[in-house]
């Protein structure tokens, strides 16, 4: 008996229109709805399975409001990540957080209760995370429009973005448009299509429009964030290698066994031959709570017949690029607006600089940041909304690259994600750069730049993506030119030494023509 | 990738084709929904979580499974019940307790934030 499947008509304006349904998207659309603000998300996907938190799991920077133990983690993260944290933001990730996590246990979320019968909290499994907030946008009556990419922001006379455009895929790509007071981008990072676990739906759209618009990034030189993942697949969940003892093809044990310090060895190793992981630390007691915590870590070596606990299994190095690196739209202040009015910014789509520095966000912080920032992007979206008069003046459509070739079609979109491919994926180009590797790329990414604004679609979702790569590629590499050092994520075979002299973030931006600079920390 | 659609498992909910999240399904009028676009899936197994009908086998490989392979084989999948496999981590399903309530990632935090700490640090 076939479901009725009934498509959801697209309200012609709303107070805010959410661009993206994951954790930050969520988050965002129930704070704007909290304030009255009558609220549409769109997806690309569906809300609920989209983004890189549903396929994976969340561990959060989860910290209970004891000023000493926030302190000291606060200090703490503040040497790990390279001088380029704020501690004013720190804490009010850490309050927020609290907060948010307590409302998600309110709302029934089934957290497992520890042997003191107390609820732990500081982890979310993803799939159950995002049903949940799915629901509970619902339950507050927002719109959701599911499989509804957008594709352009639309501005008013004045710059003002006022709202948003883009397809529905399964109604046979039709156009929708939506007239909004506020626009809350929380479309994710950029993955470049690499097939990192959850991630080919992160392919920097939303950044790519702000920056039609004229948004500015920062922090887009730490995009180089790499998951290990077993070389048949993509699936990068990195926490049970602490187990691993790690080899080479001729068997000799590689330098390290946990990835996160020796990551870089085992990087540097795969440049020079296959690796190799097998799980002989962790003991049969353990084997059950393992696979209980991270059950998409086993499943696809489950479906492949292995026995990680004692087989030995290829290993290989999976771009994650801004997902879970740093980079993203610079945040201007408390309440997330980016540098263009009526524009705000949540989650992976932002600069998480403020609470990951120059390191991965990934593994906690990254999560605490978009139940924080989207739920600070939303109320500010809707206060700003509400500021404004009914809109009625034309608004311009902003859409460029992949959607109004500004010559014949000519190069087509899988070329151009190949190209892109090409110079971000080989670790011998991003995870260890140099000045003379970085032109190179630059040189030829430049090419196509011109060559997908001139001719590249209009052919979709597809066509898009392709410019959202290259926009974010050049990003990447000029600011990665910019700082002459190695820095957390960002290493400089050319430059190994962190030199004091930058301890500063960049700023970037541009399309047609790629620019940077830089800005102090303490700001804003 | 998803290879399999269990044509005596599916119930032509079209549920998979509502929430992959690369939109790799078609619903068929009158029929099991196909799967249209196969290169566009991310293997992220989210529509064996949702599958009512446990009709669904994503094999783990980034590319399409090869000709001939088991990973395609329907009745190899049936007899090491792969289908539904997910689904029963999750705990979804009627009468199965969350997977979620079962989660121990602390530990493993726990551990590697210890295997970390520099020499003397004392925790």
């Amino acid at each position: 008996m076939p479901r009725m499947r009934r498509s959801i008509a697209v309200p012609a304006d709303v107070d805010v229109l959410v661009l993206g349904g994951g954790p930050a998207g969520t988050w965002a659309a129930l704070a704007a709805a909290a304030r009255g603000a009558r609220v549409a998300l769109a997806d690309k996907g569906y809300c609920g399975t989209s983004g890189s938190a549903a396929a994976g799991g969340n561990n959060l920077w989860y910290l209970p409001p004891d000023p000493e133990v926030r302190d000291r983690a606060i200090a703490t993260r503040e040497a790990a990540a390279g001088g380029l944290t704020e501690r004013r933001w720190m804490a009010r990730i850490l309050e927020r957080t609290w907060d948010a996590v307590g409302e998600l246990s309110a709302w029934g979320y089934p957290f497992p209760v520890t042997d003191s019968g107390e609820q732990y909290r500081g982890s979310l499994q993803g799939p159950e995370y995002l049903r949940l907030m799915r629901r509970q946008v619902k339950r507050a009556g927002v719109t959701i429009l599911d499989q509804s990419p957008a594709t352009e922001l639309l501005t008013d006379p004045d710059g003002v973005v006022s709202g948003a455009a883009g397809i529905r895929r399964q109604q046979g790509g039709a156009r929708w448009e939506i007239r909004a007071g506020a626009v809350v981008l929380a479309t994710g990072g950029c993955a470049f299509l690499s097939g990192a676990l959850g991630l080919n739906v992160n392919t920097g759209d939303g950044a790519l429009m702000a920056a039609e618009a004229g948004a500015e990034l920062s922090g887009m030189e730490f995009s180089c964030q790499y998951g290990i993942a077993p070389a048949f697949g993509a699936q990068t969940k990195g926490l049970m290698y602490q187990f691993a003892t790690f080899t080479d093809a001729d068997g000799g044990e590689l330098p390290g066994s946990m990835p996160a310090r020796s990551a870089v060895a085992l990087q540097r190793a795969a440049l020079r031959g296959p690796v190799y992981a097998r799980l002989d630390q962790a003991g049969p007691e353990v084997r059950s709570a393992m696979r209980w915590s991270q059950p998409n870590f086993f499943l696809p070596l489950d479906k492949m017949g292995i026995d990680p606990f004692t087989e030995r299994f290829e290993v290989r190095f999976v771009l994650e690029g801004t997902v879970r690196g740093t980079g993203g739209l610079r945040v201007t202040d408390d309440g997330c607006a980016t540098t263009v009015p009526g524009l705000f910014v949540a989650g992976d789509a932002a600069s998480r600089e403020f609470v990951t520095g120059a390191v991965t966000g990934g593994g906690s912080h990254n999560g605490s940041w978009a139940i924080s920032s989207g739920g600070w992007a939303g109320d500010a979206a809707a206060r700003f909304a509400a500021a404004r008069p009914p809109g009625r003046a034309p608004l311009a459509a902003r859409g460029q690259a992949g959607l109004r070739p500004r010559g014949r079609a000519g190069v087509r979109h899988h070329e151009v994600v190949a190209t892109v491919q090409e110079h971000v994926f080989p670790l011998d180009r991003n995870r260890f750069r140099s000045e003379r590797g970085l032109r190179e790329s630059l040189s030829v990414l430049d090419d196509l730049w011109r060559a997908a604004a001139d001719e590249l679609g209009p052919d979709g979702v597809r066509s898009r993506q392709a410019a959202a790569m290259v926009a974010h590629a050049r990003w990447m590499y000029a600011s990665a030119l910019s700082r002459p050092e190695s820095r957390g994520l960002q290493i400089r075979d050319d430059a190994p030494r962190t030199d004091p002299a930058h301890t500063h973030r960049i700023r970037s931006g541009g399309l047609d023509e790629v620019w940077t600079a830089p800005e102090e920390v303490g700001t804003p | 990738m998803i290879e399999v659609i269990s044509s005596h498992r599916c119930i032509d909910c079209d549920i998979c084709v509502e929430v992959c999240p690369t939109n790799v399904f078609d619903a068929v009028a009158g029929g099991h929904p196909v799967i249209a676009r196969q290169a566009d899936c991310q293997t992220c197994f989210l529509c064996e979580a949702h599958c009512p009908a446990d009709a669904l086998f994503v094999a783990p490989l980034s590319g399409a499974a090869p000709a001939g392979s088991p990973l395609t084989d329907e009745a190899v999948l049936e007899r090491d019940e792969r289908f539904g496999e997910y689904r029963r981590w999750l705990g979804w399903g009627h009468g199965r307790t969350p997977g979620a309530a079962r989660d121990q990632n602390r530990v493993f935090t726990e551990r590697l934030r210890s295997l970390h700490a520099p020499p003397g640090a004392g925790r």
